[in-house]
């Protein structure tokens, strides 16, 4: 009996898996085979991903388009046969196979054991993975104090970007005195990049909800909450999806499975904010408010939400607890580093070939994340740095490849852990250009309560933009390093904290990359615009006019049918011809 | 979540933290967050109109200002910008003669930026009201919204689909 499983997260749907799937649904009507949903496996640059499961086979079809279904469906399903061409991978008899084999082969799935893998919307399959056991374990083999001394044992720290000790939290926030307390998930992933928590979200929602109601007997809470950014319907959806059949089954409620434990979770929209992701923020959104960051202490595990105790985690880092407790603690730390201990998963995107979810051990290094798992730049081009931690975080330089990715050795560079996203770029992107672009970000995100975060970012930001238009003063440079000092020392929250964070990464590692703009008024990169020139490739021209017609100052001449040429003189670098050309005949050097 | 705005200004009971899922069922209902719709939500809450205004304002989902029937959200996120993003929005903006936030006259489109689709490996991405479109080029990002005003031409009694951010 074969099963055909279609993998339906947000990279699938975007990249046109409803299509593949109805194709399928009509092939598959009246015949024996199986045909259902799952999230995402992680390889998201090969998407719409099409498995086929049979007796001792597996195997991952990929770029499923409704063509390729048909196909598939005729040569393999019916047929028998392998269509070994589009064979991202494959399992049969315990050999492994298809051109992405690596990408898997070298992870080690913990949070993501489930994604990919069974149906987010049936908690029959969930269940079928041992979903819900650790649940029964720590209702009825275990107290609560039991379970934090786990939890602290496996040396889990949190997934948010802090990486705060979590059993140490949930000890802080089951000795808080109090009734009321509640529990929060983290599910509003700002940073720009990261897309891990989505994908855990959309793919294994149960594996979440089941890591919350464990920290909620840990520390004694009847209510919930799952904070999630709106850009995220599909998470939402389902997540209210997996609370209600939750619920059907007696794992949220009053008195859970007889346990005498009543807890139950609610869902929040985001309304757009970054700063929301902050977790003092977080809890003045729920409550109706602006989001903004409050003074600590008095922490969270004191009064956070409601000025309640309150224990906020994140999505990763609940998706965790369960695998935790019934595999037990020794058994996670015995994975990754002295002080980090476990897997991360990290969201692989920007300029490398293979772009997706990875979760690998803790301490593998750079190099093996981006060359081995992401196998290297797209189009053969160089890779020049990773930016990891988002508006937070900072740029490594290729040159620093061999650093160990865990709580200690990132920072050392000048960058951060931070949620996870893994941003790589190539010989192509200027680094000017990218702290500029952080700064807009933060300058657009900071609530506005500290002057230094709201001025001063901008006061940076109106630096760096003078140096990407070729306008930069010699003094720009300190003027960076000085207000950056400041803003870290004079802003409230993390945001304000960690803003000048991607200037100072670049300063550190590609301090040459500024001088060159600002002395010889030039982008290395052939990124700034303003600093480029713009020309014609004879060989690609066809003279189609599109361009000299877009172009507002008439600068680009040439006859219907003949070669275009760019009066260099004239040209104020908009960029209209190069984005109106359908050919790809205008180039920027 | 799927409740009216009406049935869940009427529902209210005083419940904290109610505010933000009003002003998105408003902004569901409506399209955007209408001047009667504040003044409603003020008299049932009884939190000051300015205070509801502060709250509108601070966060980028909600809008003052009807939105065209298609919401384009070209992703700027960091995978996306060192994809190019920029010449997207900069096709999208000669296409249909508008600036980031503006409306097309006709009422079609509205062009926005947001930060991170959380697509990144399909970058650079866009969304046009619920349905996402990755690997794009400037080329293919023009024929798209051809594609989309044909079909709206062809069916211009079909109700918008709303904006995957709008709808709770
Ligand atoms: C500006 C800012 C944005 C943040 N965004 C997120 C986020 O999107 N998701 C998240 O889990 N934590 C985010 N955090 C960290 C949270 O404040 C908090 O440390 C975390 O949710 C705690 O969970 P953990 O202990 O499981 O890591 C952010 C912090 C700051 C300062
Ligand atoms: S940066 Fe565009 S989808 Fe993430």
């Amino acid at each position: 009996m074969k099963k055909l499983v279609v993998g339906m997260g947000t990279c699938g749907l975007s990249a046109g898996a409803q299509a593949s799937y109805d194709r399928l649904r009509e092939l598959s009507q009246g015949s024996e085979c199986g045909l259902s949903i799952t999230g995402c496996i992680g390889m998201c640059f090969r998407e719409p991903l099409v498995e086929i499961r049979e007796e001792g086979r597996r195997v991952i079809y990929g770029e499923v388009t409704p063509e390729r279904a048909s196909e598939i469906w005729n040569r393999h399903v019916l047929g028998g046969e392998l269509v070994s061409d589009w064979v991202a991978a494959s399992w049969s008899g315990g050999e492994a196979g298809g051109s992405e084999r690596d990408f898997l082969a070298l992870q080690k799935r913990i949070v993501l054991r489930n994604c990919g893998i069974i149906d987010p919307e049936s908690i029959g399959e969930y269940e079928e993975q041992g979903g819900y056991s650790a649940l029964r374990k720590v209702l009825f083999d275990m107290t609560p104090a039991e379970v934090i001394e786990e939890v602290k044992a496996s040396g889990l720290r949190g997934r948010g970007g802090a990486g705060f000790p979590t059993g140490l939290k949930w000890s802080f926030a089951a000795a808080s005195p109090g009734t009321v307390k509640y529990l929060v998930c983290n599910a509003d992933e700002g940073d720009p990049g990261a897309f891990m928590d989505r994908s855990v979200l959309e793919s294994d929602p149960h594996a979440v909800l089941e890591g919350m109601i464990i920290a909620a007997r840990a520390i004694g809470t009847g209510h919930g909450y799952i904070y999630c950014r709106a850009e995220y319907p599909l998470a939402i959806r389902r997540l209210e999806t997996a609370l209600a059949a939750a619920r059907g089954r007696g794992y949220l409620g009053g008195d859970i499975l007889g346990s005498g434990l009543s807890f139950d979770i609610r869902i929040k929209q985001g309304a757009g904010a970054f700063v929301c992701g902050e977790e003092t923020a977080l809890f003045a959104s729920i409550e109706g408010e602006r989001g903004m960051p409050r003074i600590r202490p008095p922490f969270p595990a004191e009064k956070g939400l409601w000025q309640k105790p309150t224990n906020n985690n994140n999505v990763e880092t609940y998706a965790n607890v369960p695998w935790i407790i019934t595999n037990g603690a020794a058994a996670y730390a015995a994975i990754g580093t002295e002080n980090s201990r476990g897997t991360k998963v990290f969201a692989l995107a920007g300029r490398v070939a293979r772009g997706g979810l990875a979760e690998v051990p803790m301490g593998m290094s750079i190099n093996d994340l981006v060359m081995g798992i992401g196998g290297g730049i797209k189009g053969g081009r160089t890779f020049k740095a990773v930016q990891m931690g988002g508006p937070s975080g900072g740029c490594i330089p290729a040159s620093l490849g061999e650093t160990p990715v865990d709580f200690e050795n990132i920072p050392k560079t000048g960058a951060i852990m931070g949620s996870g996203g893994m941003v790589v770029l190539d010989d192509t992107t200027c680094m000017v250009e990218i702290a500029r672009f952080f700064l807009e970000f933060t300058q657009n995100e900071s609530c506005g309560k500290c002057t230094f975060c709201r001025i001063g970012t901008l006061r940076m930001l109106e630096a760096l933009e003078r140096i990407t238009r070729g306008e930069g003063r010699a003094e720009d440079i300190t003027l960076l390093e000085d207000l950056a000092g400041k803003i870290k020392e004079a802003s409230l929250c993390a945001l304000g904290q960690t803003a000048p964070n991607p200037v100072l990464s670049t300063l550190r590692y590609f301090r040459n990359e500024y001088e060159t703009h600002i002395l010889e008024h030039r982008c290395p990169a052939g990124s700034c615009l303003a600093l480029v020139e713009f020309r014609i490739d004879p060989g690609k021209c066809t003279g189609c006019t599109l361009c000299a017609r877009n172009c507002p100052v008439a600068a680009i001449s040439g006859e219907r049918g003949k070669t275009h040429l760019i009066d260099t003189a004239k040209c104020v670098k908009c960029g209209r011809c190069l984005s109106s050309c359908n050919f790809s005949a205008v180039l920027k050097a | 979540m799927e409740e009216t705005f009406t049935y869940r200004l009427w529902r209210y009971d005083g419940a904290q933290g109610e505010l933000i899922p009003l002003l998105q069922s408003a902004q569901e209902h409506f399209g955007y967050i209408p001047r009667r719709a504040i003044k409603y939500i003020s008299a049932v809450t009884g939190i000051p109109e300015a205070a509801i205004y502060g709250v509108i304002t601070f966060y980028s989902q909600f809008r003052l200002q009807p939105m065209g029937r298609f919401v384009i959200r070209v992703c700027d996120g960091t995978a996306c910008h060192v994809s190019s993003s920029r010449m997207l929005i900069d096709a999208i903006q000669d296409e249909l003669s508008i600036e980031v936030g503006g409306t097309t006259a006709d009422g079609l489109f509205t062009l926005t930026t947001v930060a991170c689709l959380g697509c990144c490996s399909l970058a650079p991405v866009m969304m046009i009201g619920d349905e996402t479109h990755g690997r794009l080029t400037p080329a293919s990002v023009r024929r798209i919204l051809k594609d989309v005003r044909r079909k709206a031409a062809e069916a211009p009694s079909e109700s918008p689909k709303p904006a995957c951010g709008v709808n709770p």
